[in-house]
């Protein structure tokens, strides 16, 4: 493969961005040529990542298909692209969700459609840029960008108080990035020192040998970072928000992709970088998975808004996939790889369905609700379908991933496996809950009477979620097959490090090197 | 050949998609055809399978068809295949023949229904679910099915979900059912972490392999610990103690769910599942001791919530917890066979009972109240008859199916032979719940069929026999209530008569031999005498016969004066039992309450108030005010600038001068 196909796949939207600035966008019909182009771009960019998928090899546990130009020698920084079975399905996942989401918002954005579909574009190629940077300044460059038409998605196109909603999204992730900046920086000054190499190469930092302290410290703005991001509990607040104000593209693509860019940030950079510091704040991390899981649940069961109870839910399902990181067997980390693609599909999906009866009612307030499953059947069906791959009913997406984590969690730590279990029963009960809210019962507010069911481009941007939700739980293989090698070798690289350095009291000797350290500072 | 098991659950789950998708489209007949077809079919490949299992020799019979690799990461292994052995044959016979009968039952029960074609699809996607539960190779295609099931039983009970009770109760089942999954979940990860597989075979060849190379005793902690959280997941789904509590609500659905889903079939995979894993539970006593004692408890304690039900519908419910805990005490006291053969005998006799009580609902125009009825002995013969006749079998009076069926439990709850003195104490308790069973049972009987109408006159003017394929299904449950029982008479009896083998132990007696191997390896099994034996035999008769009688008493010589003076007289033992010992309202108090008010706390308190309120936009207030502050020393005034620099110098000069 010589043709840089991870090059073509990442920067293809932004053709279609050029094509749109030269559009007008006066009547409704220079609108839908906009609207077409941009969907036409997704769709072409999705083919074209087809193409990854035809010449991935599942049997390299390295990164393939990978681009190494140098970009600004003297700091040695390098254009450095690749792709291994860890990214491969998010990449999909990528080029699969923007064009879904391109088409929900046909009718759902009437204002500035020029400006929300480059956005949405530009959104895209960041995404994907992220999830193949295989340089730090490159993907702190893509990382940085992302922020950007999300802010103005959620702060232009977004609710009521979207402006607060906007800017609480980009402080909250700026803090952490600027933190791991810091730290990247950090990074190569040791490793400077050590080797007297100026670069920015992830590879290369893998064998970089840190002070203990240092490790600890830039694991823990690592961790803080993507904390942010996935987030974990206590840091999730700002994602009700950004949900709740968001418009229905905001947040799928929201659930959809940049959640996982949190838990990507853990599996790519902070757990094989700093294997040491990964182990020491293991304990920590599982603790606030499991809570996590707990806690989201709680809270979205009491939650009079949908939107806001997928939001949390949100919290819980992510839950799960920190927990199979952390766990570190084979079970967990593929069990929580394939519950990031099910948490884009099934959540992408809820909020994709809140959006079509927001369009058409213009309030998420169950209570506003009841009833509607005899009015709109089919949108009904849907739902249904996709609050039972929400909740892991078997033979749905749901419970491959939930099932893999949970067993890779119990041969290690049985408690937090327990404990997160019961997550799976409070799942239960706020999705069904809600929808027996929205669905069941008689129809007792009259402005539900009349409210049309899924149209044609509905079901059309449906049915592939659906499809993927029957297809990941029934041929889990499928998917599985092309993560072994590369999450094997991910074990590998995080534990074999770990028992290297393991001692006994490993985690005091770390406390009582901080406390060395600080004395150090106040001279 | 036996690549052609999957036809079996094909067929229900292409009856599912057709009309699920198309029924609208089709038309009545188009629907009713396709659903009964499908499980047609799927009852005669069933069968065919069957023979094959029988034509071959005893140690050859298992047929093993997978049909892909499901899931495989690292060292978890799980095909999607199934399995038929003996055990698996019995149930996939019930399972299909009765779905098959209440299919055509539905035909007649459903017909002016607007959502006919839903309720079709869901039977079938139900029959399609079970068949997984009870074909699947293992514990996790068991799972599946364990949890498909419980999906179509939620759309069921909701079917009419128009009402709130009726997507309430759909909601409780389900939700029950999760609480009950996480117990099963958690059991099938300690069988993993133990055998390194969920598959039956390897399962049980390791289980029996590893007691053998003493690597696990008996009564290990690790075989308790998963054999009771396997259970946790049948109290759930089979509605024992303490997780019974939505099987009477779910009586909220069509009749005919009711009989086959919350009666005949489903309720009963708990004891499916404990029959099958009869290796490991052998291996823990403790946990039979458990799962018969609550069994047992569960089966008196349903019995006496029975008596004072007045819903029809309610007084079969709670009749089926109590089964259900005979089919309990069975599997618990190492008698596999025997609580198999009374899921059996109780599939035919309970979807007669719900089916008439359907007939009759139908009859009286939806009407369930049992004090309104009375007297339809008359107007519905062959409702009545056949009614009678699953009565007779429930109360145990011979010959009668179930007269066989639970007096084999019984009389192995008597040689239990693992805890001997617990045994009997089960027996005592079986044994009174038997003749409380033949009491409220008659009581039924003889509030609806007998003594004068005492509805409406509009209902009156209505009640009429049902349809042809209403009562057809009818005709065959009940000769299957009086005959089913045939095929276990046991040797006691057999000798007499010329021989009768035990027809159903010897058939399933290989799928349970290693338990009884190391059951009789463990302890020593007493020996009792015939003349013990008959006079068991003999009481549990006498037992049924006196409820029969007090039921009489009660209801029907009395009927007029004595129930409402005997309401009165023990009001406080009326109220408890009447209102089913409140376990609903406490479990709702200590249980739903608590965590709805911490849910709210959680999320207005600590996540509102102190995470984001303090946490996050603390410091973004603290930055806005301190700001906000600030920009008062900043105001454009000459003054103040003046007045600020001649401060600064006296600072100044004080801190160089005056500090000397």
């Amino acid at each position: 493969m010589n043709a840089p196909i991870l090059t073509y796949v990442t920067f293809l939207p932004l053709l279609g961005v050029l094509a749109i600035l030269f559009l007008p966008q006066k009547s409704e019909q220079s609108k839908n040529i906009i609207r077409g182009v941009a969907l036409v771009t997704s769709i072409v960019t999705f083919i074209v990542s087809l193409w990854i998928y035809a010449g991935f090899n599942p049997d390299i546990a390295g990164f393939q298909m990978v681009e190494n130009h140098s970009w600004i020698p003297s700091y040695g920084i390098s254009y450095h692209l690749g792709l291994d079975g860890i990214s491969f399905w998010l990449v999909l996942l990528t080029t699969f969700l923007t064009p879904i989401t391109i088409l929900s918002t046909w009718s759902a954005i009437e204002k500035r459609v020029k400006e929300f579909q480059i956005a949405m574009l530009v959104l895209e190629t960041a995404m994907l840029g992220t999830f193949v940077a295989l340089d730090l300044f490159l993907f702190y460059v893509f990382w940085e960008l992302m922020l950007i038409p999300m802010y103005l998605i959620i702060g232009v196109w977004g609710g009521e108080r979207r402006i607060y909603a906007a800017i609480k999204f980009f402080l909250y992730t700026a803090v952490g990035s600027l933190l791991m900046l810091v730290c990247i920086i950090g990074l190569v000054y040791f490793h400077k020192e050590q080797t007297g190499v100026l670069t920015f190469n992830l590879l290369e930092f893998l064998n970089t040998d840190l002070p203990r302290l240092y490790e600890l410290l830039f694991f823990a703005s690592f961790a803080f970072a993507f904390a942010i991001k996935v987030p974990m509990f206590p840091l999730h607040t700002w994602l009700p928000d950004a949900h709740v104000e968001a418009p229905t593209a905001g947040s799928v693509i929201l659930a959809g992709i940049l959640l996982k860019m949190g838990t990507y940030g853990y599996i790519r950079f902070a757990m094989p970088l700093f294997p040491e510091g990964c182990a020491f704040f293991t304990p920590a991390l599982i603790t606030l998975s499991v809570i996590g899981i707990i806690y989201g649940a709680l809270v979205a069961m009491v939650q009079p808004d949908i939107k806001k109870l997928v939001a949390y839910s949100s919290v819980s399902h992510l839950g799960y996939c920190m927990l199979g990181l952390f766990v570190l067997t084979r079970q967990g980390v593929e069990g929580s790889i394939l519950q990031m693609l099910n948490h884009g599909i099934s959540t992408g999906a809820l909020f994709l369905l809140v959006g079509v009866v927001y369009e058409r009612r213009h309030t998420r307030l169950i209570k506003e609700y009841g009833g509607i499953a005899k009015i709109m059947p089919a949108y009904a069906t849907v739902f249904l379908i996709v609050t039972l791959s929400s909740i892991g009913v078997p033979s749905t997406n749901g419970f491959i991933g939930e099932f893999l984590i949970l067993l890779g969690t119990f041969k290690v730590n049985k408690a937090a496996a327990v404990l997160a279990a019961t997550g799976v029963i409070l799942g239960a009960v706020y999705m069904l809950w809600m929808f027996q809210r929205v669905f069941y019962g008689k129809v007792t507010n009259p402005k539900n009477l009349n409210i049309p069911d899924l149209n044609l481009r509905e079901l059309v941007y449906l049915a592939p979620l659906i499809v993927f939700i029957f297809w990941i739980g029934l041929f889990p293989n499928f998917f599985l097959n092309k993560m072994h090698k590369s999450v094997d070798h991910f074990i590998g690289q995080v534990q074999v490090t770990q028992h290297q350095l393991a001692q006994v009291d490993s985690d005091y000797a770390a406390l009582d090197s901080i406390k060395e350290i600080i004395p150090l500072r106040s001279k | 050949m036996e690549n052609y098991i999957f036809l079996i659950p094909l067929f229900p789950l292409v009856g599912f998609l057709i009309n699920g998708l198309l029924g609208q489209r089709i038309g009545k007949g188009g629907v009713f055809f396709t659903a009964c077809s499908a499980i047609g079919f799927a009852f005669v490949v069933a069968l065919f399978a069957v023979v094959e299992l029988v034509g071959r020799p005893v140690e050859e019979r298992q047929l093993i068809q997978v049909l892909w690799h499901w899931i495989a990461v690292g060292d978890v292994h799980v095909e999607l295949g199934f399995m038929i052995d003996q055990l698996s044959a019995v149930m996939i016979l019930i399972v299909t023949g009765i779905s098959f009968l209440i299919h055509i039952y539905s035909v007649g029960y459903m017909h002016d229904d607007p959502s006919y074609w839903r309720y079709f699809a869901y039977l079938n996607m139900f029959v399609f679910f079970m068949c997984l539960l009870v074909l699947g190779k293992n514990y996790l295609v068991m799972f599946v099915g364990w949890e498909g099931v419980g999906l179509a039983s939620y759309l069921l009970i909701g079917f009419w979900y128009e009402g709130d009770a009726n997507a309430d109760a759909g909601k409780k089942a389900f939700i029950v059912n999760r609480i009950g999954d996480f117990g099963f979940v958690l059991g099938m990860f300690v069988m993993f972490i133990t055998f390194g597989s969920l598959d039956y075979n390897e399962v049980f060849h390791k289980a029996h392999e590893m007691f053998h190379e003493g690597a696990i005793t008996i009564n290990a902690p690790v075989m308790i610990a998963m054999c009771l959280l396997l259970f946790v997941g049948a109290t759930g789904k089979s509605a024992q103690i303490p997780l019974y509590v939505w099987l009477p609500d779910a009586m909220a659905g069509p009749t005919p769910v009711s009989a086959l889903i919350h009666a005949a079939t489903m309720v009963t995979a708990g004891v499916y599942m404990v029959a099958r894993s009869n290796i490991l539970y052998t291996l823990a006593p403790t946990a039979l001791l458990v799962v018969s004692l609550i069994a047992v408890a569960t089966a008196l304690m349903a019995a006496t919530i029975g008596i004072l039900q007045n819903d029809i519908k309610k007084v079969l419910a709670y009749s089926t917890v109590s089964q259900l805990g005979y089919m309990f005490v069975g599997v618990g006291v190492t008698a596999y066979w025997a609580g198999i053969f009374h899921l059996m005998t109780h599939a035919f006799f309970k979807a007669c009972l719900f089916l008439c009580s359907g007939s009759v609902i139908h009859a009286m125009s939806g009407d369930q109240d049992m004090r309104h009825m009375g007297g339809l002995a008359k107007k519905m013969p062959i409702t009545y008859i056949t009614m009678l006749i699953a009565t007779l079998a429930i109360a145990g009076i011979p010959p009668f199916a179930a007269f066989f069926s639970k007096d084999e439990i019984l009389w192995k709850a008597f040689t239990f032979p693992y805890y001997p003195v617990m045994g009997k104490i089960i027996w005592f308790v079986g044994t009174l719940a038997a003749g409380i069973t033949a009491f409220y049972m008659f009581r039924l009987i003889f509030m609806t069929f007998h003594g004068e109408f005492r509805g409406t006159e509009e209902q009156a003017h209505h009640v009429h026999e049902s349809p042809v394929t209403m009562t057809f299904p009818l005709i065959v449950l009940a000769f299957l209530s009086l005959t089913g029982g045939w095929l276990g008479i046991p040797h006691l009896i057999g000798q007499h008569l010329g021989h009768v083998p035990n027809i159903l132990e010897t058939f399933l007696e290989p799928v349970f031999e290693h338990s009884q191997a190391i059951v009789s390896h463990a302890v020593v099994i007493p020996e009792y005498s015939h003349g013990v034996e008959w006079t068991l035999m003999g009481s549990s008769v006498l037992v049924g016969v006196i409820g029969i009688c007090l039921a009489y008493f009660i209801y029907m010589a009395h009927a007029k004066d004595l129930p409402a003076k005997l309401a009165e007289q023990y009001k406080l033992h009326y109220d408890l039992i009447y209102n089913k010992y409140y376990v609903d309202e406490i479990y709702y108090v200590m249980i739903v309450l608590p965590i709805y008010h911490f849910s709210v706390f959680l999320w207005k308190v600590i996540d509102a108030f102190f995470i984001d309120g303090i946490g996050v936009n603390g410091p973004g207030w603290l930055v806005k005010r301190s700001s906000a502050g600030l920009r008062h020393i900043q105001n454009g005034y000459m003054q103040t600038y003046g007045a600020y620099m001649c401060l600064g110098a006296v600072v100044i000069l004080w801190f160089f001068l005056g500090a000397h």
